[in-house]
């Protein structure tokens, strides 16, 4: 039975990284600024972790199979050791702690420090169950919005004011294309409950809060069209609410833009 | 010496009841209750897990057709049914109920030698709403629209506009409510009993530092509860206004629904229902874990015939992760919008309570160490449960760092890993007391060879089920997805749904077995001794079952602490909390 | 660790090692066996946490209040009727004449026991009449609970605060019957002490809302 237990737990710690370090399921190839950084905590946090697993998953086979009810020798009397206490106490507060400050720049460089000035602002509108992505058009300003006039059916999925000047130019799509090496500041909305924008190529997942407008920003610097799905349960059709990132040079975004303002 | 407090006749209070109703239905005896409380969960365990079998038969073969659903596949408003309900079912109705309700209930006054819980009456009332509370739960599949949709944490608006943003949102969601709001009354009621009890009921000589530490995991639970479940009833009645009364909580103005205006709302927060939610929802998570370190660290010292590694660290470790439980519940809201430095410090907290689970683990091993092991299944189940909450809590270090949230958060790597630590732990945790506790219980022993299949059945099978899903957090897939086809880069994700949901449906039936142990045991098994483990606590002192007083009005004097094992010099190898045997370190 | 031990002696006799002290021995007799000053000290803790319990809710209220307030621009300060001013004049006097009736208690003086008991209860029932009329007075001005959020909030929390200081009224209640029918010796101390404890919260509790409502307006 000891041994039987004990070979159990190593075969499943052996399987469980065995897979952690080979398998055939992981992180996409990164598109943005915080990718490389992210993946590099990520891998330290798995170093960090996967020793601590490996030691304790097999300090308890360990433990088991040598201190099996028929062994020789007697019990070791003690209630216990502070040495040994104080030890990994601080040994684990170093650690986890230590972890944590260490990650904290990709946060920082998301969440902490603004979007630049020059980037190129969108808005994404989650709505029950599809997303719509607003440019705001030459004088790069966003028209008013108005939900009385929000009304897909009549193709105003935003309801843009027509009473609003700046409203004029703005361009509502179903995709989210973006240039290429060029941030980009998202401003996230919703019409009714809580969606989530996520892009796992670009290491970036921030709810869309009706009542909010979140900000994320990001320099995507790899063309290609990258899948975009809703990431916060809104409702049934939340498993197929989903759009695209695409990302195109200069000259295909203009023209793609054009497209899309010609009627 | 300190005899006479043995002598007192308490009869006066424990005469036992005599009709069946009073003595089995709406019994004042803590035993009672606890195996009520206990019953109440076995029960609400089968229908969470035959609502998640059901989950995981759509996530593997989407076009399938299933018993009992109707002609067709299963919508994806179904699925969501169902995955609502099997983590409210389980969170609240399993993992609260069976851990602090059954087992809290029915040991923790022997353990302390006290005749029953401090106030009997509360006691009775606490199960008998939690009772109603899990009727009015299971209610809401039975109603128009059926059971909500938004999943157990009910995130407004989608929980707070009604049928409008989905079936099971109007008249069901409702019901979710008014059953949690219940469930809150009476967890808090059975809370400020069990500090009560623990408090001022202790019998002679059986100080805070000599409590078996089940009796410290269930005494800092309550204090867990009493200060969660009110804040989370609070939130329950904001957003019951907010959906029957008009008031503007949670929904904010300007609302667009199916091209419906939201007229009648505004200004409200999202977000401070999510900050409410997850103030109690974060404690909530030791509560459901707590009982299982409590009776882990005693099994682990009963079946290795060797005191508790570092008693003293263990209380100080589930006292910190108790105050720290509170301090946290920010992490869950990393991506929420939700001020980014406030981030910062809750991450920081966060990855804190990895030290104190840190000193658990050591610990338990430390126990085990240099000791004569006895393989026994509650031992097992001690054993398995040490290895899934290393597992589950070692994810929790990935997830507390924000910047790994940006990604890892809303996919299957949190599902994974909270139902490594909070779901199966804890439940090992449950197989472990209810094997532990059975001859006390029902008055004979389990069968250990059933007990010991089912282990080797369930214990792998539980890693199976949950440790591929970090594989396809990682892969990007989210959670709460009814299927994989509307997300191409998920298709190549199907293979390892399927072979989860095989293992989960091997698993599941092999919960057929614990139930079969539990039901012929209950009949046949062969009669259990007083102590059958040779355990030193007080519920080994006394018959089993006890007797309705459980001392027969003769309280016990306690003269040490609860791990005495292989004392040297000692007449067998453990040394009863009652006995007056010398013991020569004796620590606590 | 081991230095700590205490060795083969029981400790301090901390507990009481009793258990399922019912209503019945509310006044540290009636036979239960239990070592003296248990069921009092059972109460009293039990009471302590229900009041523990009680105040969570109301500061997850009140943080939902000051968090809401400050939210959008939509919250619009509510206009107290002046009568909850006597109300709380009429609860303050509550907790007074409570006090009252546990020294007459104490003293041994029924017949001024009972009727400081009975003047408690018409003051709580007051109280409460007269929470109902503030309630009307906000109707008659158009003031429901989702006229806006500062009304839903009063609403809310004067709700709240009534239900639970029912409760108290109920015991009170009980209490001056049990004074009345000369079945309240000093034997029922903890009883009354009970209730007192619970009575008095309810009064704490009530300037509390009544200043947030008024001062974070």
């Amino acid at each position: 039975m000891a041994l039987m237990l004990a070979l159990a737990i190593t075969a499943i710690t052996l399987i469980s990284m065995y897979f952690f370090a080979y398998g055939p399921w992981w992180f996409p190839p990164f598109i943005s600024e915080y990718g490389a950084a992210y993946d590099k905590q990520f891998m330290l946090t798995l170093i960090i972790t996967g020793i601590i697993f490996f030691f304790a998953q097999l300090g308890l086979a360990y433990a088991v199979f040598r201190y099996r009810g028929q062994r020789e020798g007697k019990v070791h009397y003690s209630h216990g050791n502070n040495a040994l206490e104080v030890l990994w106490t601080s040994a684990a507060a170093v650690l986890f702690i230590g972890l944590v400050f260490w990650g904290q720049n990709i946060w920082v460089r998301a969440h902490l420090r603004p979007a630049d000035p020059g980037s190129m602002r969108v808005e994404v509108w989650g709505q029950q169950f599809t997303w719509y992505i607003r440019y705001p058009g030459a004088d790069g300003k966003f028209g008013r919005t108005k939900p009385e006039l929000m009304k897909e059916s009549i193709g105003q999925p935003l309801g843009i004011d027509p009473d609003d000047p700046a409203g004029k130019d703005d361009i509502v799509a179903t995709v989210l294309a973006v240039p290429v090496n060029r941030e980009v500041e998202v401003i996230l909305h919703s019409k009714d409950v809580i969606h989530s924008f996520f892009v796992p190529e670009l290491r970036l997942k921030q709810d869309a809060v009706p009542g909010l407008e979140n900000r994320l920003h990001f320099t995507p610097s790899k063309i290609g069209r990258y899948e975009m799905p809703c990431a916060e349960l809104c409702g049934l059709g939340h498993y197929q609410m989903r759009t695209f990132l695409d990302v195109k040079t200069d000259a295909d975004f203009e023209q793609w833009l054009r497209d899309q303002a010609a009627p | 010496m300190g005899h006479t407090a043995g002598t007192h006749d308490a009869h006066a209070v424990h005469e036992a009841p005599q009709s069946f109703i009073r003595k089995y239905i709406f019994s004042y005896d803590h035993k009672v209750i606890g195996i009520q409380y206990w019953f109440l969960a076995l029960t609400a365990v089968f229908v969470g897990m035959a609502l998640s079998l059901y989950m995981r038969l759509r996530l593997a073969w989407p076009s399938a057709h299933f018993p009992l659903l109707g002609s067709g596949p299963m919508t994806p408003e179904t699925y969501l049914s169902l995955l609502t309900m099997h983590g409210t079912i389980m969170v609240f109705f399993v993992l609260t109920t069976a851990p602090q309700g059954g087992f809290g209930n029915y040991a923790l006054p022997i353990q302390i030698g006290a005749a029953d819980m401090a106030f009997p009456f509360l006691n009775m009332m606490s199960f008998w709403v939690t009772f109603v509370a899990f009727a009015v739960m299971v209610s809401a599949f039975f109603v128009t629209g059926g059971a909500p949709l938004g999943g157990w944490t009910a995130y407004p608006p989608l929980s707070a506009l009604g049928a409008i943003t989905g079936p099971g949102e109007g008249t069901g969601m409702t019901l979710w409510i008014i059953s949690i709001a219940l469930f809150c009354v009476g967890a808090l009621l059975g809370a400020l009993n069990f500090i009560a009890t623990t408090i001022d009921l202790r019998t002679k000589g059986m100080s805070l530092m000599r409590m078996p530490l089940t009796v410290w995991a269930w005494f800092i639970t309550a204090i867990l509860g009493l200060l969660a479940f009110g804040v989370l009833l609070a939130g329950g009645i904001l957003l019951l206004m907010d959906r029957l009364a008009g008031t503007s909580f949670f929904i904010p103005g300007g609302l667009v629904v199916s091209e419906q205006v939201m007229v009648s709302h505004s200004g409200g927060s999202p977000l401070l229902w999510q900050h409410l939610f997850w103030f109690f929802g974060h404690p909530e998570v030791y509560i459901a874990i707590l009982p299982g370190m409590g009776a882990a660290s005693q099994i682990l010292s009963v079946f290795s015939r060797k005191p508790i590694f570092g008693y003293r660290a263990m209380v100080y470790a589930m006292l910190s992760i108790g105050i720290l439980g509170f301090l946290v519940w920010g992490h869950h809201m990393f991506i929420s919008g939700m001020s980014p430095y406030s981030a910062m410090a809750f991450s920081v907290m966060t990855l804190s309570i990895g030290v104190p689970s840190a000193i658990k683990t050591f610990n338990w091993i430390g126990t085990m160490w240099g000791g004569k092991i006895r393989f026994t299944a509650p031992m097992l189940y001690a054993i398995g449960f040490v290895s899934l909450f290393v597992s589950g809590g070692l994810s929790g270090i990935f997830l507390g760092q924000p910047s790994l949230d940006l990604y890892l958060h809303d996919t299957y790597f949190v599902v994974g890993h909270f139902h490594l630590v909070m779901g199966v732990a804890a439940i090992f945790g449950m197989f472990a007391g209810t094997t532990y506790w059975f001859p006390k219980m029902f008055g004979r022993m389990m069968h250990e060879g059933l007990g010991k299949l089912h282990f080797w059945i369930t214990f792998p099978g539980v890693y199976a089920i949950f440790m591929p899903m970090h594989y396809l957090g990682i892969a990007g897939h989210m959670r709460r997805y009814a299927d994989t086809t509307g997300v191409n880069y998920l298709a190549a994700l199907q293979p390892v749904h399927v072979f989860i949901t095989v293992a989960a449906i091997i698993t599941i039936s092999a919960q057929l077995l614990f139930v079969i142990n539990i039901f012929w045991s209950m009949f046949k098994g062969p009669k259990a001794t007083e102590n059958p483990w040779e355990a030193t606590t007080l519920e080994w002192t006394v018959p089993s079952p006890p007797p309705h007083d459980n001392f027969g009005g003769k309280m016990p004097v306690v003269y040490h602490g609860a791990y005495e094992y292989s004392v040297p010099g000692a007449a067998k190898d453990y040394v009863m909390q009652t006995s007056p045997e010398a013991v020569p370190h004796s620590g606590h | 660790m081991a230095d700590t031990a205490a060795r083969n002696e029981p400790q301090l006799y901390i507990g009481g090692g009793g258990g399922g002290v019912r209503e019945r021995d509310f006044g540290d007799y009636g036979g239960s066996g239990l070592p003296p000053g248990t069921a009092r000290r059972v109460y009293r803790t039990g009471m302590w946490m229900a009041l523990v319990a009680i105040s969570m809710l109301f500061v997850a209220f009140t943080s939902a209040y000051v968090v809401r307030s400050g939210l959008s621009d939509d919250w619009q300060p509510l206009a107290l009727p002046p009568l909850v001013w006597w109300n709380t004049l009429a609860l303050l006097l509550s907790s007074f004449t409570m006090e009252q009736t546990r020294r007459a208690l104490t003293e041994g003086q029924r017949t001024a026991c009972n009727r400081w008991i009975l003047a408690t209860v018409v003051l709580g029932t007051v109280f409460v009449a007269g929470q109902l009329l503030v309630w009307r007075t906000l109707v008659s001005r158009g003031i429901y609970v989702a006229t806006n959020p500062s009304s839903s909030f009063f609403y809310l929390l004067t709700g709240a605060h009534g239900l639970h200081l029912l409760g108290g009224l109920i015991a009170l209640l009980y209490v001056a019957l049990e004074a009345w029918r000369y079945r309240l010796g000093p034997a029922k101390r903890t009883l009354v002490e009970v209730t007192a404890l619970y009575w008095h919260f309810m009064d704490g509790l009530w300037v509390y809302l009544l200043l947030l409502v008024w001062l974070w307006r």
